[in-house]
């Protein structure tokens, strides 16, 4: 419980930091007044329309990528398991960027995470497939990197076949994740979709428990497996599919945060469950208000500072398991 | 190795340079390939009938070119090397930002290829038409079309006692300030831009943040392409309708990404938007 007081605190502190972050000059004070009260000056207009969102995206991403980080390793039984590297956030953006270019999202408001969270299951259920019950390393990682690759270039595809000479530059954005100038209507956008996966994998957790004694043991003890892998793909498909659909592809979320974690939880897939949705929750606003303070004109993808964060710890960890791999 | 070549054929080589170089000013360019959007808008308008051969594709886009009418009848190319060269043109209109191996490799064919770097301000668009002229023996029709042009802008020029104070604001969040066209047709029509309060004369990023802080009395946008992407959402930010100030009608790129004399009907539409500003307060 000291653990989820700490990351409590340590996720609102984030929040309002991220809140005064900005290129307004105004003192931290005058900016949370103007967000508290509408005033009608510009700066309550920014606090409300822009940062608020921006800061509510960040812990709505962050604890979708570590949830369903935490799941999918505490099912697969592999560290490696993360939705940016697999290629569920790959497909989700093909997904994303299919809706938009095809005008589906012109017909009905719901076809943009819709069809995110339909190739993110189509994902799911192709790595679960590839990897088998067990998700042995090297199957899982190769299936991650087949459906990664094709899912960014089916991207790059369409992308570059729209009319829009502006289409092209969104690659970098759906491939590597900004949360700049989102407003409200992408917060309700995606909040009910994730609502809905955080509840389903959030019920995972006696089961995830369980499975760490095999899968005999984990149906002895009345496990309904089946049903737990349904949960967990429909659970992951859904936050990741919502959360890429408006904020893009933004990997390593799920590797880094549950494995810093995990130690601290000693190790129960169940806590690690809802550890992790705070601690990416934590993860993603630090590292968003890292990219506007680094370049505050530039809008740097979120991506760019998860890898930078994320790829030595993914390599640390593939050390780790090179016997296993061998 | 320069050093070994003989005098007399340094001369040789000079005299024939100054001979190709009066043939072409004694006799106008025949066949005349323009490769770039602004350039095939100047010639359009300054080439004698049967002149020019082929202007740019995207000459024909009435969203892009505001002479997309006369290009109608002439041949489109795709600025490349292959198809321009195979066209025999002697003589080839680029731009600036034309592909630098496209240009290379056509002087390497011995093709003249004239550069024009695009306007900064409406200043430069007279000496853009002179020098169109000059290349293509048109000086007559050049110096008509810059009295007319002078005279037309200094119709519409009527600085006001106050500037309204107006923002440009493009697909991406990008912005232009002072030291550009589109800046400069702001500044005629009457228009401050707050680009310029920002640091961005020579333009750049104006992140939404910042737009609404600035809070302009105005905000111009840029054209919406066809198709979609995710570039463009800053141009329908619900912030930036809550800032509740007047919004253009999206201004398309044929008035005023060309230094030609169609930019004047940039600043006669802004000018007026100005003076509807200042009916309706």
């Amino acid at each position: 419980m000291r653990l989820a007081a700490a990351l409590v605190v340590l996720c609102a502190a984030l929040f309002a930091l991220s809140l005064v972050t900005g290129l307004a000059a105004a003192p931290a004070g005058q900016s949370l007044k103007a967000l508290a009260i509408d005033d009608g000056t510009p700066l309550s207009l920014v606090m409300r329309e822009i940062r608020l969102p921006r800061a509510l995206l960040a812990v709505m991403v962050g604890a979708s990528l570590g949830l369903s980080g935490a799941a999918l390793q505490g099912y697969l039984r592999n560290p490696l398991a993360e939705p940016g590297l697999i290629g569920i956030s790959g497909a989700a953006a093909l997904g994303a960027v299919l809706a938009i270019q095809t005008g589906l999202v012109l017909t009905h408001p719901l076809a943009l995470p819709l069809s995110a969270l339909g190739m993110a299951l189509a994902a799911v259920l192709l790595i679960l497939a590839l990897a088998g019950p067990r998700g042995g390393s090297i199957t899982l990682i190769l299936a991650g990197i087949v459906i990664s690759a094709l899912a960014g270039a089916l991207t790059s595809l369409v992308l570059n076949l729209s009319p829009n000479p502006f289409a092209a530059a969104d690659i970098v954005f759906w491939l590597m994740g900004s949360l700049a100038d989102r407003s409200m209507a992408h917060v309700w956008l995606a909040l009910p979709f994730m609502a809905l996966g955080w509840a389903m994998l959030a019920a995972l957790g006696r089961g995830l428990d369980a499975l760490t004694l095999g899968e005999d043991a984990a149906q002895a003890m009345g496990i309904h497996l089946p049903r737990l892998r349904l949960l967990l793909v429909l659970g992951a498909a859904a936050s990741v599919g919502a959360a890429t659909a408006v904020a893009g592809a933004i990997g390593f979320v799920g590797l880094v945060v549950p494995h810093l974690l995990r130690p601290l939880v000693g190790g129960r897939p169940s806590a690690l469950l809802w550890a992790s949705g705070l601690g990416g929750a934590a993860m993603v606003l630090a590292a968003d208000i890292a990219v506007r303070v680094l370049l505050p004109d530039r809008d740097l993808k979120l991506g760019v500072l998860m890898a930078l964060v994320g790829a030595p710890l993914f390599l640390h960890l593939i050390y780790r398991t090179r016997k296993e791999m061998a | 190795m320069r050093g070994c070549v003989r005098p007399s054929r340094v001369i040789g080589a000079l005299a024939a340079l100054a001979l190709t170089g009066a043939a072409a000013i004694a006799q106008p360019p025949q066949r005349v390939v323009s490769v770039n959007l602004c350039t095939d808008q100047l010639a359009l308008l300054l080439a004698a009938p049967g002149q020019l051969v082929s202007v740019s594709r995207l000459a024909r886009d009435p969203a892009s070119s505001a002479m997309s009418g006369a290009a109608q009848g002439l041949a489109v190319n795709g600025s490349g090397a292959e198809e321009v060269f195979l066209l025999r043109p002697d003589l080839v209109l680029a731009g600036t930002y034309t592909n630098d191996a496209t240009v290379k490799m056509l002087r390497r064919l011995g093709i003249r290829v004239e550069v024009f770097a695009p306007a900064r301000s409406l200043e430069d668009i007279p000496a853009r038409m002179a020098r169109m002229g000059a290349l293509l023996g048109r000086e007559g029709e050049a110096e008509r079309r810059i009295a007319a042009f002078r005279a037309a802008l200094a119709a519409l020029d009527d600085t006001p006692p106050r500037r309204p104070r107006a923002a440009l604001w493009y697909v991406n969040s990008f912005t232009l300030g002072a030291d550009s066209l589109a800046g400069d047709i702001l500044h005629h029509a009457g228009f401050a831009n707050v680009a310029d309060e920002a640091g961005l004369a020579q333009g750049g990023t104006l992140a939404l943040e910042r737009l609404i802080l600035l809070a302009p009395d105005v905000v111009v946008r840029g054209r919406d392409y066809p198709g979609r992407s995710r570039a463009e959402d800053n141009l329908a930010h619900p912030a930036l309708r809550a800032l509740g100030v007047p919004m253009s009608a999206p201004l398309t790129d044929r008035d005023w990404i060309c230094g030609t004399p169609m930019a004047l009907d940039a600043v006669a539409r802004l000018r007026e938007l100005r003076l509807s500003l200042e009916t309706g307060r």
